[in-house]
């Protein structure tokens, strides 16, 4: 019955020719193209790199644009459908306003016509690392187009489905409210209000400042590394071995090498010098040979470059591997059972940490009551929106770029050139804008690869991870296995506390000991206790690799402590923060590990300020209540303290350097190689040497992450960049200004004491010098206006020789208000209230989203996250499986900001970036413990397992 | 990545099935392409050839009242769905139920044929539509068919439609009238894929104080979408009591064949939460479909 003409020429049975489409205004005609969404047409045919790809399965919503009018996920939009049809992405929003839009307020160096919703992200600190910005604007744009009033409930329904792992949540909600509000008003887009200055505050410290990047990312602007391009470029594939033990036996590249468009295939026999990497202990194979170990599913047995991606992945494909399977070793107690296979040499056995106090058998002699319990926590994923990308740039001279989002740039520098067997200063490490880090981005990903192969080529060579390697092959938080033991006294008053730990590191080092370490020395939780003793085994396994993830092992060991802590309030019938409260670190205690807690520890105001919070909203909060309208919801709070370290500690040099240079146009440029993830050093280090200087932010620029142009900041992990970058980007503006001070009172001849500095002026008694002055008279006289500060924190010394283990500790309390619906076990977190003593808020605007984004990976941690391994192959290998909490699992987050300060500390500052996050998973599972009676042991939290325990109490 | 060579995009059901007959293969119809490019990505399906995208296929985007039913183009996109009045008066489950799938970004462009046609138990959209007593049409080379909804799955994933042969054009749903009323809701787990663990569409007609007719559908209720038969027969005529509704959910029971999917839930907790579930949608829609 069908007519057998096709009408259209152009769209004849065998496809379409040409695309046509407007793009933010702009006409386009495109020849199509077989396999291409939209997504790659915008950001590789048309630059728009503002559009980002995060998961490439529809699930993240970075790529969101609009067709028509209407949010589509551009990498799944096939691009021919959007011939005929209208497109607007971040960079053309703002030119969708009419009339043109007002250029943003003051506060920003870049004067830029930006959107409300632009405006508002950047003013409310809506804005942590931007990968996901766009996407998050886009589908804020999408919402009040169509409505323009909304609710916030609306708001988070638009948004359910655009992931933010920095989970800035609430104030992207605010932002989108204060948006709405200015494109209806017409008047200027309102800036937040409640977020509290510093108590220590001064002139430009300690008040809420704009991130210097914001705008840019804001505007699509932003570059990260997958968003470069380079002439010639090559793209790069990794070929892994995708079985979890085993010898590699044969190996044959012939007929990868041979497929047109193939320019290099390497192999573990390529590998110049040094075979491995790590960042402790050089375990890792850069590629794994014939006749070698496999140890897990990413393990790389060749890497191929190619003139596409397309073209690299197929080469891939070609290689031929053969494998003697070895039996898989699943989890961290089977790897150190008598007799099973030995994944290295040395054993199964990473490190065998110990921990003690006084005398163990003494303090459950003392005890009244002697509580046990085993704890589970599964590996979790940083699922970091942006995924790895790394770009080998090779120069003339025979150097080698690498451009990279690192969190250890140095570091990288070091093991790519030990891998090529060159001197360090051959590689230069170029830092990128990372899309999130959270611990992820410290070891070497593609960094070695693209250097092996850029180096082989003589080209550029771009390795781009999608969603399900990055899944398969960074480390992961480790899983654990942890008994607790604690004893107290009928009071409450603790006596001794026992803990044995296992932890799943995998199948490489990574920086599996440090984090097993800290979630050892960590296990009694934040109380004075007299008699403590912890073992912990860190075990290899033929998992993916375990390694940093905020919070370092103590957000696991939190979870065991803080439910305990619950059990023995419960049996000794106490207030459970009065329980805490009784036992908890003060000045003057003395930590498991021996050292004595001099000053800034603000563990009792946390619990305080947070038990006062909380019984403004329920004065008996432990206590179940029922919802008047659905006797199945039940109610009730949960608490929970943590503390953690600020800084490497344990003995290990703990260093950072900063330069600062004044310009002939008077403004200064603060440098140091530590790296900006999102979570807002760059803003730290503009404020302390705006500070330092006494000019304007704006006044300050920041260079971080080259390993050329800036010294070594050390690795950005363990909450310390704040802390010691701070601390060298003060000390060398420092110096700086007594260098000035020094030059003009030689040059005008008065005494030093007669010069100040004042609202960015030099005052040298009576005359007023700018900093453009200032340049000109140093530099007139010989002196270049720049000072490099190398900043050794206080030493620290090795666990288990009972000095100081650490310079300073961060400590966080959290309630945590859940709803249970008995029936179904379903959990929902109603409130979260966060109190953490930071020593001194340098930023509080930035502050309030390290402690949001805390909250949120805690309340994942909880109830939403599980990498799943099963046998060495992994499950969860899509973001589709592994889910990270949306919007719509916001709680309302109180954030309350304490601060002791610590006199080693840039102005009392410690560090809050993983402190944030520890107590949230046990307050959750306190809290639903006191609405239902379900004590959740292992992670994450199994509604099914909780609807059951209660149906089998035959209570629904 | 080899995913498709050819992308053609015809306008009208004749011009799809022009290229059905002669564009090179393997080929496969393309609507949202939410779950198809997926599955091609990921390796579920083998490259094609050619993909057919019908989302400018005239008949298969109408949404309309034709007579006394309601067509629905099984190329609409479920945002489409939610947004349609007539959709939200005349078949409330379904509205219901494209609203939570995913979020705008997906809505927009994900249908409700391609919901129906990856023949999964628990698909929120197929659920509703089939406590809706909604017909498929079914086009072929021949020309276009009504099938009874039901007749489209033949297991978890498995439709009966021809691979690259048939097409589903649209869903033809019975008009509503006074004292006649739908449901939906379902239950998540927070964690892996985001499907259900239990769905479940009520349609029911009241007569004063009894259900004068009823339809349940519950997801995944067995290896096709499941339809409560026998509890319908135990409520239709009577009135919604403690009692009636107990012997309902007991007889849902029996006749389910709830399963346990690894890593969603087992079947000892779906039979478990069912109760609350069904017990809800079915007082909602017997609360909307009052007498006054």
């Amino acid at each position: 019955m069908w007519s057998k003409s096709l009408g259209n020429e152009q769209n004849g049975i065998n496809g379409m020719s040409n695309i046509n489409l407007t793009v933010n205004g702009v006409q386009h005609t495109l020849e199509a193209k077989p396999n291409e969404p939209l997504s790659t047409l915008l950001r590789e045919r048309l630059r728009l790199t503002g559009t980002k790809i995060g998961c490439e399965e529809a699930e993240c919503g970075a790529c969101t644009v609009l067709v028509d009018g209407e949010p589509v996920v551009s990498c799944i939009y096939p691009a021919e459908r959007a011939d005929g049809k209208t497109v607007v992405t971040i960079e053309g929003l703002a030119s969708t306003l009419t009339p043109t839009p007002l250029p943003l307020g003051e506060g920003q160096g870049v004067r830029e016509k930006l959107h409300p919703l632009q405006e508002a992200f950047v003013e409310h600190g809506a804005v942590q690392c931007g990968f996901c910005i766009p996407g998050q604007i886009m589908t804020a744009y999408a919402l009040l187009r169509r409505n323009p009033n909304p609710t916030k409930d609306e708001i988070r329904f638009a948004l359910k489905d655009t992931l933010c792992r920095c989970a800035g949540y609430p104030t992207i909600e605010n932002a989108v409210l204060a948006a709405a509000e200015a494109l209806r008003t017409g008047e200027p887009v309102k800036k937040p209000t409640h977020i509290p200055d510093s108590i220590h505050r001064r002139k430009t410290v300690g008040h809420s400042h704009l991130r210097p990047e914001a705008v840019e990312k804001v505007t699509g602007k932003a570059i990260y590394t997958d968003d470069l391009v380079f002439d010639g470029m090559l793209y790069a594939k990794v070929r892994r071995a995708m079985i979890p033990h085993g010898f590699l036996t044969r190996l044959d590249i012939s007929k990868a090498k041979a497929l047109p468009g193939v320019v290099a295939v390497l192999t573990a026999e390529d590998i110049p010098a040094e075979r491995n990497h790590g960042l402790v202990i050089y375990d890792w194979p850069v590629m794994v040979g014939v006749g070698e170990r496999v140890r897990y599913v990413g393990d790389a047995i060749a890497i191929v470059a190619a003139e596409s991606q397309e073209i690299a992945e197929q080469a891939s494909a070609l290689i031929e591997a053969e494998f003697d399977p070895q039996p898989v070793i699943t989890n961290s107690v089977q790897a150190r059972q008598e007799g099973v296979p030995q994944i290295h040499e040395k054993g199964n056995l990473l490190k065998h940490i110990k921990v003690r106090k006084g005398d163990i058998e003494q303090g459950f002699a003392e005890a009244d009551v002697i509580l046990e319990h085993t704890f589970h926590t599964p590996a979790t994923d940083h699922a970091f929106i942006e995924p790895e990308c790394s770009i080998g740039v090779p120069l003339p001279d025979g150097r080698m770029e690498i451009y990279v989002g690192s969190q250890i740039p140095y570091q990288d520098r070091e093991q790519v050139a030990r891998v090529m067997g060159w001197p360090q200063e051959r590689v230069r490490v170029v830092g990128q804008l990372m899309g999130g880090g959270f611990g992820g981005k410290e070891d070497v990903m593609g960094q070695i690869h693209v250097a092996m192969l850029a180096n082989a080529t003589q080209r550029p060579v771009k390795l781009l991870f999608d969603r399900q390697e990055s899944l398969l092959v960074h480390p992961k938080r480790h899983a654990t296995q942890i008994r607790v033991k604690i004893g107290a006294k009928r009071d409450g008053r603790l006596t001794a506390c026992e803990t044995e730990l296992y932890g799943d590191t995998g199948a490489y080092a990574s920086l599996g000991e440090k984090v097993m370490t800290r979630a050892t020395t960590h296990s009694a939780g934040p109380y004075d206790i007299p008699h403590v003793r912890a073992d912990c085994y860190a075990m290899y396994t033929n998992n993916p690799p375990a390694g940093a993830f905020r919070g370092f092992g103590v957000t696991q060991s939190a979870f065991a402590v803080e439910s305990m802590m619950d059990k023995l309030a419960e049996t000794l019938n106490l207030d459970p923060v009065e329980l805490r409260r009784m036992n908890a670190l003060h000045v003057g205690s003395v930590t498991n590990t021996g050292q004595v807690l001099n000053e800034s520890v603000g563990l009792t105001e946390c619990i305080d300020k947070v038990d006062a919070e909380m019984r403004k909203h329920n004065p008996l909060p432990f206590k179940p209540t029922v919802d008047p309208a659905n006797p199945n919801l039940l109610r009730a709070w949960g608490f929970a303290a943590a503390y953690k370290n600020t800084g490497l500690g344990g003995g290990a040099p703990d260093k950072s350097g900063a330069d600062v240079e004044l310009y002939a146009d008077g403004t200064f440029q603060v440098r140091s190689s530590a790296a900006e993830l999102g979570q807002g050093l760059v803003t730290v280090m503009r404020l302390i040497v705006a500070e330092e200087m006494s000019v304007p932010p704006e006044q300050v620029s920041v260079l971080v992450m080259d390993t050329d142009l800036a010294p070594n900041g050390g690795p950005t992990t363990a909450s310390r960049q704040t802390f010691v970058t701070g601390n060298a980007s003060r000390y060398a503006a420092k110096t700086l200004r007594d260098q000035i001070t020094a030059a003009m009172a030689e040059k005008f001849d008065v005494r030093p004491e007669q010069i100040r500095f004042e609202n960015g002026i030099v005052h040298v008694n009576g005359n007023l010098l700018t900093y453009a002055d200032v340049y000109q008279e140093m530099t007139a006289s010989g002196q270049k206006p720049l000072v490099r500060y190398e900043y050794e924190a206080p030493k620290t010394q090795p666990l288990g020789t009972g000095g100081d283990m650490h310079f300073a500790f961060s400590f966080g309390v959290q309630a945590a208000e859940v709803e249970v619906n008995k029936l179904t076990g379903e959990v929902r977190v109603l409130k979260v209230i966060s109190a953490n003593d930071v020593g001194m808020a340098v930023n509080p605007l930035g502050l309030q989203g390290q402690v949001e984004g805390g909250v949120m990976m805690g309340l994942g941690n909880a109830l939403t996250e599980e990498f799943i391994v099963e046998n060495g192959y992994v499950v969860t290998d899509h973001l589709a499986r592994y889910r990270v909490p949306g919007i719509m699992l916001t709680p309302e987050i109180t954030s309350i900001i304490v601060e002791h300060p610590i006199s080693s500390g840039p102005y009392g500052a410690k560090g809050v970036g993983e402190i944030s996050s520890i107590p949230t998973t046990p307050a959750i599972t306190n809290a639903i413990y006191n609405a239902v009676g379900v004590r959740v042991d292992k992670l994450p939290v199994d509604q099914e397992v909780i609807a059951r325990e209660i149906w089998e109490r035959g209570e629904n | 990545m080899n995913l498709w060579q050819n992308y053609i995009r015809p306008k009208n059901l004749s011009e799809a099935m022009d290229a059905f007959a002669h564009a090179p293969r393997p080929l496969l119809p393309i609507a949202g392409g939410t779950d198809l490019l997926l599955d091609l990505e990921q390796g579920r399906h083998s490259p094609v050839q050619t993909l057919v995208d019908v989302t400018s296929v005239t008949e298969m985007t109408a949404l309309e009242k034709r007579g006394d039913e309601l067509f629905i183009g099984a190329a609409v996109p479920v945002n489409r769905v939610t947004t349609t009045p007539e959709v939200a008066h005349h078949a409330q489950a379904l509205a219901e139920a494209c609203n939570l799938i995913a979020g705008p970004q997906v809505r927009n462009v994900a249908t409700l044929g391609g919901n129906v046609a990856h023949a999964l138990p628990a698909a929120d959209g197929t659920i509703a539509l089939l406590a809706l007593d909604a017909k498929a049409e079914v086009a072929d080379p021949t020309g276009t068919r009504i099938v009874p909804f039901r007749e489209l799955f033949l297991g978890p994933g498995k439709s009966s439609l021809k691979h690259g042969e048939e097409l589903i054009v649209g869903f033809y749903l019975p008009l509503t009238a006074p004292h006649r009323s739908s449901c939906f809701k379902r239950i998540m787990r927070p964690q892996g894929v985001a499907l259900p663990i239990l769905n479940c569409a009520v349609w029911l007609e009241r007569e004063n104080d009894t259900i004068k007719d009823v339809r349940i559908a519950v997801g995944p209720g067995g290896g096709t979408p499941f339809r409560a038969t026998q509890a319908e027969d135990v409520l239709r005529g009577k009135s919604l009591t403690e009692e009636t509704f107990e012997s309902a959910l007991e007889t849902l029971l029996a006749q389910s064949q709830f399963r346990t999917s690894a890593r969603r839930a087992s079947a000892d907790y779906r039979r478990h939460i069912v109760n609350g579930l069904f017990r809800d949608v079915v007082e909602i829609a017997w609360k909307r479909a009052e007498w006054d």
